[in-house]
C-alpha cells in the first residue's frame, strides 16, 4: 500500500474509524468546569461563612465561659437530656475543658450546616439539572453515562474539602489544638459527603428535585433525632446513636480523647451510597424516577377550584410533612421534662443559658421548648408566602390572574391559607409538647395547658407571614429578606442567652416579645401590637402588589 | 360572564378591540417599547410580527395588565388594562408562548384552574371536544408533559372559553404540523363567530394563513401596519427573463433596482408601483421566460430587519436583559 492510497483511505469517511474511544467518564473535565462555574458562588459563600462563623463562635464561648467554674456549670447542663439532644455526647463531663466544650457545643451545628450544603448542592447538580432537561442536552454531547454524576460528586467533594479546611483553619486561628482541629475538619468534610451520598441516592428515586432534597433533608432530620435520642439513652452514645452519621463524627471524641476510626464508618457509608446510587441510575431512563409518575385526575376537584384552593394544594404537602416531623419532635422534647426535677439542685447556672425558672422547672422547660418549636411554623409561613414569588417567577401566577381573579384577591387568599395552616401546625406542636409532658409527669392537665399556650405564638406567626407578603408585594427581590429576620429570630431564640446579646438586638426578634406561656403571665399588649402590625404589613403588601409589574407571564 | 351579553354587535364593529397609542415601557435604562401604536379591529385576526426581543411580549403583557405602561395609552375592549384588568380578563383569553405548568397538577386540573370562572355544561363539552381534538392526555402530571403538550394545555384552556378577545403569543411553538393545522382551524372558527384575535408570531406562513391585517414591530416601534395586500404594495417584486437585447435601457428606468444581466438572462427588482412602466420595455426587448415573483412576507421582513440587523440584535439583547 502506497502512502498516497493510505492518505486517501484516511480522508475517506468511515464511521467506525472516525469514532474516538469513549468511556463512561468521557467529557468529565469540561463538566467539572461547568458545574464548578454553577456552584462557584455557593462554595465561596459556604467556605467564607465557616471561616468566619467558627472562630467567632469559639470567641463568643470564650467570653461566655471565662473560667473553669463556668465550664463545670456548663458540664452539669449535660445532665439535661435536652442539652444532650441539642449538642452532642457528654465526653469528659468531669474534666470539662474549654475545647471539650467547643466540640460538644459547636460540632453538631457545623455538621448540620455542611450536611445541608451537601444535600442542596448535590441535588442541584444532579436531579435539578435532569428535571430541567439540561442533562439531556449534555448527554447528547459526547459525554459518558457516569460523567455528569461524577462531576457533580467531585464538585460537592471539593466544596466539602474547602469547608472542612475552613473549619480547621478557623479553629486553629483561635488557638485550637492542632490534631484535634484537623480531625474536626476531616469529620466535617466526611459528614458532608455522607449526606451528599444520601442525596445522590434520593436524586435517583424521584423525578422531582424538590422531593429529592426533601427526602435527603428528612434523612438529616432523622439522623439528628436518632443521634439525640441515642445519646440521651446513654450519655456518651448508645447503640442507637451509631445509626446516625452525626454520631460517627462526634464519636471521634475530638479535643477529648481523639480516635479516628469512627470516621471509617462514614467512609464506608459514602462508598456504599455511591454504589447504590450507581446501581439505581443504571436501572432508569434519563429524566425518570425509579417509579413512573402516577396518573392523576382528569378534572380539578371543587376543592382545588375553591377560593384559595390552589394555594392549599401547593402549600399543604410541605405543611403536612413538617407538621408530622415537628410534632414528633415536640412530643419527644416534652417527654424529657420528667428527668428534669432530679437535677434541679445540681444546676444553679441554668438560667444563664436559657430562660428557665428553677422554681417550676417543668413549666418553664415546656414553655421554652414551645418557643423553640414556634420557629417551625414561622419558617413555614415565610416559605409558604414566598411560594407565591416562585409562582410569579415561573409565570404561573399570570395564568391564575387571567382566569379572572385580581392580584389582591389571590395574594390575600394565599396569605390566609398559609397562615391558617401554620396556625394549625403551631397548635399541634403545643398539643405535642403537652402530650409529652403528660407522659412524663402523669398529669393530663398539661395537654390543655400547652395547647392553650401555643396560641400565644399565633400573632408572631401572622406577623412573619405579613412581613413576607409586604416585602414580596413591594418588590420581588426584597422577599428573601423575610428569611433574614427568621434567621435572626432563630439566633436570638436558640443562642440569645448564650451569646449574651444586648437587649436591643434581641428585641428585633418578634419571638422575644412573646410571653413565655404558660410559664410567664400572658400580657395582651405585645400580642395586640404584633397583630396590628401584621394587618398593616399585609395591607402594604397588597397595595404594593397592585402597583408593581409582574415579572413573568 | 360572556361576550354576547356584554357587547352588542353594533358597538363591536365600531370600536376596535385594542387600541394602543404611543406606548412606552422602560425597564431601568432599557426601552422595551418606544412609541408603539397598534389597532386591532373587532372581529378580525390581527397579526403581530417581529423578531425576538422586539417588544411583542412586553406589549401583550401590558395589554393583560401585568405590566404598567411607562407612558402612552392602551385600551382593551374599551377599558384601561392596568386599572380594570380583572373585568377585561373575564372577556379575554390568553395563550402564552411558553407555558409553565404546576409540576404536581395534572393537565386536566391545570386547564380547570386556568378557566376557573367558567361554569356550565357548554364549557364542559367544549373542553372535552378540544382535549380530544388536540389529543391531550389530561391525567398526566404537569412536570411530565413535553413542551408541545404544555402548549396544548394553555391552548385548550384559552379556546374552551367563549370570550370576545383572544390574545396569543407565539401560540404554536412546540406544536407539530398536525396540531398546527387544528389550531389554524380553531382560529378560523373564532373569526367566523366574530371573535377578535391578536396573534403574535414570527412564523410568517401562520400569519399569512390567518391574519387580515398585520402590524410589524421592531425595536419597540411599529414600523408597518396594514392588510397583507397593502404591505406587499410597499415592496418590490422580482422580475426574471431571458433576452439577448442590451438591458442598459432598463437601468435608467425609475423603480428598477439591482439589475443583473449576462448569458442571456436578466434579473432585477422593481417597485410594485412602476411594474406597468417596465413591462413594455421588456416586451420591446423580446424577453421570454418572464417571471414576476410577488414579495413574500420573508422579503417584507428582511427589508425591515435586514438593513441594520446588528442594531436589532443589540437591542434584542438589551431587551431580554431588561425584562429579567
Amino acid at each position: 500500500m502506497t502512502t498516497a492510497t493510505r492518505a486517501a483511505r484516511k480522508g475517506q469517511h468511515t464511521h467506525r474509524a472516525d469514532t474516538p474511544a469513549a468511556s463512561p467518564l468521557t467529557g468529565l473535565g469540561s463538566l467539572i468546569r461547568l458545574y464548578g462555574r454553577l456552584c462557584r458562588r455557593q462554595i465561596i459563600i459556604w467556605t467564607l461563612a465557616m471561616l468566619v462563623m467558627v472562630p467567632a463562635s469559639v470567641i463568643a464561648m470564650d467570653d461566655a465561659y471565662p473560667d473553669q467554674e463556668a465550664l463545670d456549670a456548663r458540664a452539669m447542663l449535660l445532665d439535661n437530656p435536652s442539652a444532650v439532644m441539642m449538642t452532642g455526647p457528654a465526653f469528659a463531663q468531669d474534666d470539662y475543658t474549654f475545647w471539650a466544650m467547643v466540640a460538644n457545643e459547636l460540632m453538631l451545628y457545623v455538621l448540620i450546616a455542611v450536611a445541608i450544603m451537601s444535600v442542596l448542592m448535590m441535588v442541584r447538580l444532579t436531579r435539578a439539572e435532569e428535571e430541567a432537561g439540561r442533562l439531556e442536552l449534555i448527554r447528547s454531547l459526547p459525554t459518558g453515562r457516569l460523567a455528569p454524576p461524577t462531576a457533580g460528586l467531585l464538585i460537592v467533594a471539593t466544596a466539602n474539602l474547602l469547608v472542612g479546611l475552613a473549619v480547621t483553619v478557623g479553629v486553629l486561628a483561635v488557638d485550637g489544638p492542632a490534631v484535634g482541629s484537623l480531625a474536626l475538619g476531616a469529620a466535617t468534610a466526611l459528614t458532608g459527603m455522607v449526606f451528599a451520598a444520601i442525596a445522590l441516592v434520593t436524586a435517583q428515586l424521584t423525578e422531582h428535585s424538590g422531593t429529592a432534597s426533601g427526602l435527603a433533608l428528612g434523612a438529616l432530620a432523622l439522623a439528628f433525632m436518632v443521634r439525640g435520642v441515642g445519646d440521651v439513652i446513654e450519655r456518651q452514645g448508645s447503640w442507637l446513636s451509631w445509626f446516625s452519621p452525626f454520631a460517627w463524627a462526634q464519636q471521634t471524641r475530638v479535643y477529648v480523647d481523639l480516635r479516628w476510626w469512627p470516621l471509617t464508618v462514614s467512609l464506608a457509608v459514602i462508598v456504599a451510597g455511591l454504589v447504590i446510587a450507581g446501581a439505581l441510575s443504571r436501572r432508569r431512563d434519563v429524566g425518570a424516577g425509579l417509579r413512573p409518575a402516577s396518573a392523576g385526575p382528569e378534572q380539578a376537584s371543587s376543592v382545588l377550584l375553591a377560593p384559595g384552593g390552589l394555594a392549599g394544594r401547593l402549600v399543604t404537602p410541605m405543611m403536612l410533612a413538617w407538621a408530622i416531623g415537628l410534632s414528633l419532635f415536640a412530643t419527644a422534647f416534652g417527654a424529657l421534662a420528667s428527668s428534669l426535677d432530679d437535677m434541679v439542685a445540681d444546676m444553679p447556672a441554668v438560667p444563664e443559658w436559657a430562660p428557665i425558672d428553677l422554681d417550676d422547672l417543668t413549666t418553664s422547660f415546656a414553655a421554652f421548648v414551645l418557643m423553640m418549636l414556634a420557629l417551625g411554623p414561622i419558617g413555614l409561613v415565610v416559605a409558604g408566602v414566598l411560594r407565591l414569588r416562585t409562582e410569579e417567577q415561573e409565570g404561573r401566577l399570570a395564568g391564575a390572574l387571567l382566569a379572572g381573579s385580581s392580584r389582591t384577591r389571590i395574594a390575600l387568599l394565599w396569605l390566609l391559607v398559609v397562615a391558617l395552616e401554620a396556625f394549625v401546625v403551631q397548635v399541634l406542636l403545643g398539643l405535642g409538647v403537652g402530650l409529652g409532658v403528660w407522659q412524663a409527669t402523669g398529669e393530663p392537665r398539661w395537654v390543655g395547658e400547652m395547647t392553650a399556650a401555643s396560641l400565644a405564638y399565633l400573632p408572631a406567626i401572622a406577623l412573619f407571614a405579613a412581613l413576607a407578603l409586604a416585602l414580596y408585594g413591594l418588590r420581588l427581590r426584597l422577599a428573601g429578606l423575610a428569611w433574614a429576620l427568621m434567621l435572626w429570630t432563630s439566633i436570638v431564640t436558640l443562642l440569645g442567652d448564650l451569646l449574651g446579646l444586648p437587649d436591643w438586638a434581641r428585641s428585633i426578634s418578634p419571638l422575644h416579645h412573646v410571653p413565655l406561656a404558660p410559664d410567664a403571665e400572658v400580657e395582651a399588649w405585645p400580642l395586640i401590637v404584633m397583630g396590628v402590625l401584621a394587618v398593616l404589613l399585609s395591607v402594604i403588601g397588597l397595595l404594593g402588589l397592585r402597583r408593581r409589574d409582574m415579572v413573568a407571564g | 360572564m360572556t361576550s354576547s351579553q356584554t357587547i352588542s354587535p353594533k358597538t363591536s364593529s365600531a370600536d376596535p378591540a385594542i387600541v394602543i397609542r404611543d406606548l412606552t415601557k422602560t425597564f431601568g435604562p432599557t426601552r422595551a417599547l418606544d412609541g408603539f401604536s397598534l389597532t386591532v379591529p373587532t372581529g378580525q385576526v390581527t397579526g403581530f410580527l417581529g423578531p425576538n426581543g422586539a417588544g411583542k411580549s412586553t406589549t401583550i403583557r401590558i395589554l393583560l395588565g401585568l405590566l404598567k405602561a411607562t407612558s402612552g395609552q392602551a385600551t382593551v375592549l374599551g377599558m384601561d388594562p392596568w386599572t380594570r384588568s380583572v373585568q377585561i380578563h373575564h372577556r379575554l383569553a390568553y395563550v402564552p408562548g411558553d407555558t409553565n405548568l404546576w409540576p404536581n397538577l395534572t393537565g386536566g386540573e391545570a386547564i380547570d384552574v386556568l378557566t376557573r370562572g367558567e361554569k356550565g355544561s357548554a364549557h364542559r363539552t367544549r373542553r372535552a371536544e378540544l382535549i380530544e381534538r388536540f389529543e391531550l392526555d389530561p391525567s398526566k402530571r404537569g412536570r411530565t408533559y413535553s413542551k408541545g403538550n404544555r402548549q396544548k394545555v394553555s391552548l385548550i384552556a384559552a379556546l374552551s372559553r367563549d370570550v370576545d378577545l383572544y390574545i396569543m403569543d407565539e401560540p404554536t411553538s412546540g406544536l407539530d404540523p398536525l396540531m398546527e393545522a387544528i389550531f389554524t382551524d380553531e382560529v378560523r372558527a373564532l373569526k367566523e363567530r366574530g371573535r377578535t384575535v391578536l396573534l403574535s408570531s414570527h412564523i410568517l406562513a401562520e400569519v399569512e394563513k390567518l391574519c387580515d391585517t398585520v402590524t410589524i414591530i421592531r425595536a419597540g416601534r411599529d414600523v408597518e401596519s396594514g392588510t397583507l395586500a397593502q404591505l406587499r404594495h410597499l415592496t418590490r417584486s422580482t422580475v426574471a427573463a431571458s433576452t439577448d437585447a442590451d438591458p442598459s435601457d432598463l437601468e435608467t428606468m425609475d423603480g428598477v433596482h439591482d439589475l443583473e444581466a449576462g448569458q442571456g438572462r436578466l434579473r432585477f427588482d422593481v417597485d410594485d408601483a412602476t411594474v406597468h412602466d417596465v413591462l413594455p420595455a421588456l416586451a420591446t426587448m423580446g424577453a421570454t421566460n418572464l417571471t414576476i415573483t410577488p414579495p413574500s412576507l420573508e422579503d417584507l421582513f428582511l427589508r425591515h430587519y435586514g438593513d441594520d440587523l446588528s442594531v436589532t440584535e443589540d437591542e434584542a439583547a438589551a431587551n431580554t436583559g431588561g425584562a429579567r
